[in-house]
């Protein structure tokens, strides 16, 4: 137990970090630096590319769920997937960045396929794997498979009483996954999403390994941050940035908790 | 409130009564396995007939192949002479309460009943009207805007009871809507379905496993076992008539005791007891005798007490024959044998139902 | 089931359904992978695929170029060691206490364990920084001191993994049990509780090293070295041995996870027997 809350302290130094200047005393400038337009800018590349791939990694893991309903959960193809999504949504990182500079890099197999077969050069514009747009299907690619850990146990609690009660009482198809199913699982569903925001907004390591230049997203801009010192003139940053993404995940966390909760009630 | 007044709209005549349901020769099979062997069984109209059997014994399949919730392989089911093998289960008119709790947890109490009123396209003011009166059939006018996770287990059987009922079905059927309640609650929720079920009129299929249940509850019993009917009739002529051991095991308590037939007498220790099926054939056979037909007398056969236990309105006392057999009888409160004390015991000579010595006896310790 | 879906009421897919939709979203997903695969084969600037760059890598035997990745999965696999026997040794002990002698510290607990999913990798460095410039200086700047860190990290997913174990399991009563029978706390501990919870500790375990196996941001910004950070750097230099090692680290655990996925496995077939008497799943 009290070891526990030792291990908790990193946490508080990160908070207070954004409080403080070098000298130690108290102060907001630091803060302030959060309304800074370039700082501002990454907020926001990571606000839309979190939420993309949110939604995107929503509907399709949700998709992939609902595919999996009828089968047994114990049957080697739930391990199966089971175990690859874990791998990928918890495992991945940098590797997963080196795959997708396998497949859409500049010599990536897709790349080249297309260029060969259909003439169809991708980066036409410029190469964008690098920038903000190239993390979005990498972050896809991890943010699917944790849809598909989080949201399952929630499709699989609907209980097929609900569909034959449904059926006795005169109702369609439709009306069960319209009146029901949906009404049902949308607390699992829109909490499902949050979680998947939080993680893309905090993900780090695949943007790490992708981007080596610049810092389009906050967590990049942490990096930048406490390799140089210099940065925007300001000390302390770092501690800043970091304040920010607690505010922001500490909102989005909330939200996911009070959803879970109410899911939970309606699944005994 | 305006409970009161729709307290008096509150339907009490049977609404539609009169419905005959019929299975003939349902065959369900499940990857393999018979859940269903060539099943028989009719309904009169507004009767309520209990399924009672061990698990596996198809009483639930039986129910949902009568909901449309499962398909039949053979054989026909009809609802006032009408075959409804082919009807989806959303056009079939029945209501189903569930052995585990069904009700929609995002809708409150009342949004629950009301919903097989919505599928059924009626207007908002009537579809309020009539789930109010509904909850108030089953006493629960007052929580209307409760959800689910606010009501206890009888409760929310008590709301499913109300959904399925407001839409006035053509058949009711019930599976295992008691099992996951305590057992006072139990008891209560039974006698209010059976007075529900009395008042409306309403063609009733009970499923269960409990034999207290299905005897409180049904004006006939049948009994299940391998996918079939072994016994149908009366709670009665069920207890007291078993045709068979097993049947005699399943309902209420029986002793098996070894014995042999001979020419339409089964003899058991020297006695000779009247057989229920006097065409038994003559051979060894393992008979069953309900503890109330045996009793302590002045002479008889040598026993002594094993042990002996108060049960609130009788007392049921188990005693060791000579040879080592164990019996137990069921008698009076005021007499009180002591463990150790040496009795006689006799046979007061009421039918008793056997079952040939064999493999077959061996299988049906098990139930 | 079959019934069910005769009479439009399942809400289960059809088999084709669930073959089209997995399937494409399979072959998506497939595509990287393969990508992967097909780009460690390709042989040169010619053109053509052979298998050399495996071959070399293996006969190496790891020394040379590939020295610096040995090292590094040396290191994560001491961390890995080292995060495993945190956990047990305080995770562990301090959940069965709390279970059986102080309940009503178990939300307090869960949500200390919960916590650091809410709390970035990247906003822990920050933290982390100045807290390990202190250790630096009282415990030498070796990479397992980088335990410390990841036992936070792994402490949701391990935390998951035995509390499920520990709400299927009735401690309070076995401990109660063992009690009565004349065994003190630590026989309790070792001959009653952990055969016990074994399926779970195990599974918080491998979680453990599949997490530290995998990790990343912590090790790069603090400036250690672990197997990932050593990928980054090698892919620098060698890509196609970087992208090897990444396949065979991603085929790795994929095989912690499914042994995890086994070990889960006898909890669910109770209820799995339970939906198949009633006919329907």
């Amino acid at each position: 137990m009290y070891v526990l809350l030792f291990l908790a302290v990193p946490t508080l130094i990160a908070i207070g970090t954004g409080f403080f200047d070098n000298t130690g005393a108290f102060t907001l400038v630091t803060v302030a630096a959060l309304g800074d337009p370039v700082v501002l800018t990454t907020f926001f590349n990571s606000f839309w590319l979190s939420a993309l791939t949110a939604v995107v990694g929503a509907v399709v893991g949700a998709a992939v769920c609902y595919a999996l309903l009828g089968a047994r959960p114990d049957g080697p193809l739930r391990t199966t997937i089971d175990s690859l999504s874990g791998v990928l949504a918890q495992f991945g990182g940098v590797m997963l960045a080196f795959a997708f500079v396998a497949t859409i890099g500049i010599q990536g197999m897709v790349t080249l396929y297309l260029r060969d077969t259909f003439g169809l050069d991708i980066f036409e514009n410029g190469v964008w794997l690098y920038s903000t747009t190239g993390l979005i299907l990498p972050y896809i690619y991890f943010q699917v498979p944790l849809m598909i850990i989080t949201f399952m146990p929630a499709l699989q609690a609907l209980k097929p009483q609900w569909a034959e009660a449904n059926a006795t009482l005169g109702g369609s198809t439709a009306s069960y996954w319209f009146r029901i199913a949906f009404p049902v699982l949308a607390p699992s569903f829109i909490g499902s999403l949050l979680l998947l925001f939080a993680n893309a907004f905090s993900s780090y390591a695949t943007a790490a390994a992708l981007v080596s230049q610049g810092s389009q997203i906050v967590p990049l801009q942490i990096r930048a941050a406490l390799t140089s010192e210099t940065l925007l003139g300001r000390e302390n940053l770092a501690g800043a940035l970091a304040l920010g993404m607690i505010v922001v995940m500490a909102v989005v966390m909330l939200g996911y908790s009070a959803l879970q909760s109410r899911a939970a009630r309606w699944q005994q | 409130m305006n409970s009161q007044k729709l307290k008096v709209q509150q339907p009490t005549a049977p609404t539609r009564p009169g419905t005959v349901v019929e299975f003939v020769g349902v065959v369900k099979e499940f990857s393999g396995m018979r859940a269903l062997d060539g099943f028989n069984l009719s309904l009169h109209a507004g009767e309520c007939v209990a399924l009672l059997g061990p698990s596996g014994s198809g009483k639930t399949t039986a129910l949902r192949v009568l909901a449309g919730l499962e398909s039949t392989d053979a054989g026909s089911i009809t609802i006032d002479g009408i075959d409804v093998s082919a009807l989806a289960t959303s056009k079939r008119d029945m209501g189903m309460v569930f052995q585990s709790y069904s009700l929609f947890p995002h809708l409150s109490a009342g949004e629950n009943v009301e919903f097989g009123l919505r599928m059924r396209k009626i207007k908002p003011a009537e579809r309020r009207r009539r789930a109010a009166a509904s909850l108030a059939m089953v006493g629960l006018d007052d929580h209307f805007d409760r959800f689910a996770h606010q009501l206890s287990g009888g409760q929310q059987q008590r709301v499913a009871l109300a959904r399925a009922l407001v839409t006035e079905p053509r058949v009711l059927l019930l599976d295992e809507p008691l099992s996951a309640l305590d057992a006072k609650v139990r008891v209560q929720l039974r006698d209010e379905i059976r007075r529900i079920q009395t008042e409306l009129g309403i063609t009733t299929l009970f499923v269960t496993h409990d034999q207290d249940e299905a005897l409180a509850i049904a004006d006939r019993v049948a009994v299940m076992r391998a996918g079939n009917i072994e016994q149908v009739g009366t709670p009665e002529e069920l207890y007291s008539r078993p045709a068979t051991p097993f049947i005699a095991d399943f309902v209420g308590l029986s002793n098996r005791i070894d014995g042999l037939v001979r020419s339409a007498w089964a003899e058991v220790y020297g006695t000779s007891l009247a057989l229920i099926d006097p065409s038994t054939p003559d051979g060894p056979v393992t008979v069953s005798i309900r503890p109330e037909d045996i009793e302590f007398a002045a002479e008889g056969l040598a026993a002594t007490v094993v042990a002996s236990s108060f049960l609130g309105s009788l007392r049921r006392t188990t005693v060791r024959l000579g040879d080592g057999t164990i019996l137990f009888l069921q008698h009076g409160v005021r007499v009180h044998p002591r463990a150790g004390e040496s009795v006689y015991v006799i046979f007061t000579g009421a039918p008793v139902s056997t079952e040939p010595v064999g493999p077959a006896s061996v299988a049906q310790q098990q139930y | 089931m079959t019934g069910l879906t005769a009479n439009g009421v399942a809400h289960a897919p059809s088999r084709t359904v669930r073959t089209i939709i997995l399937g494409l979203i399979g072959v998506i997903f497939a595509v990287p992978i393969v990508a992967m695969i097909e780009f460690t084969l390709r042989a040169g600037l010619v053109g053509g695929y052979n298998v050399d760059r495996w071959v070399a890598l293996f006969q190496s035997g790891f020394t040379g170029v590939y020295r610096p990745v040995l090292v590094a999965l040396g290191n994560s696999v001491a961390l890995a060691v080292g995060t495993v026997l945190i956990v047990l040794l305080l995770l562990v002990p301090t959940m069965l206490l709390v279970h059986i002698r102080f309940p009503r510290l178990r939300r307090v607990l869960e949500f200390t364990c919960i916590l650091p999913i809410t709390i970035p990798a990247i906003v822990l460095v920050v933290g982390l920084a100045p807290v390990y410039a202190i250790v630096a200086r009282m415990l030498g700047s070796g990479v397992w001191t980088l335990a410390f860190a990841y036992g936070i990290t792994v402490l949701p997913f391990a935390y998951r993994a035995i509390q499920s174990n520990l709400d299927g399991v009735d401690v309070k009563t076995l401990t109660e049990a063992a009690r009565t029978l004349g065994a003190g706390w630590g026989r309790v501990l070792l001959w009653v509780l952990v055969p016990n919870l074994r399926r779970g500790i195990l599974a918080g375990a491998f979680i453990v090293v599949a997490v530290v196996l995998g990790e990343f941001t912590i090790a790069s910004l603090l400036n250690r070295v672990n197997l990932q950070t050593a990928l980054v750097v090698v892919s620098k230099v060698d890509p196609y041995t970087a992208v090897i090692l990444s396949l065979l680290a991603l085929a790795f655990a994929f095989l912690l996870l499914l042994v995890i996925g086994r070990l889960g496995a006898p909890r669910t077939r109770t209820s799995r027997r339970r939906t198949n008497v009633k006919g329907q799943a």
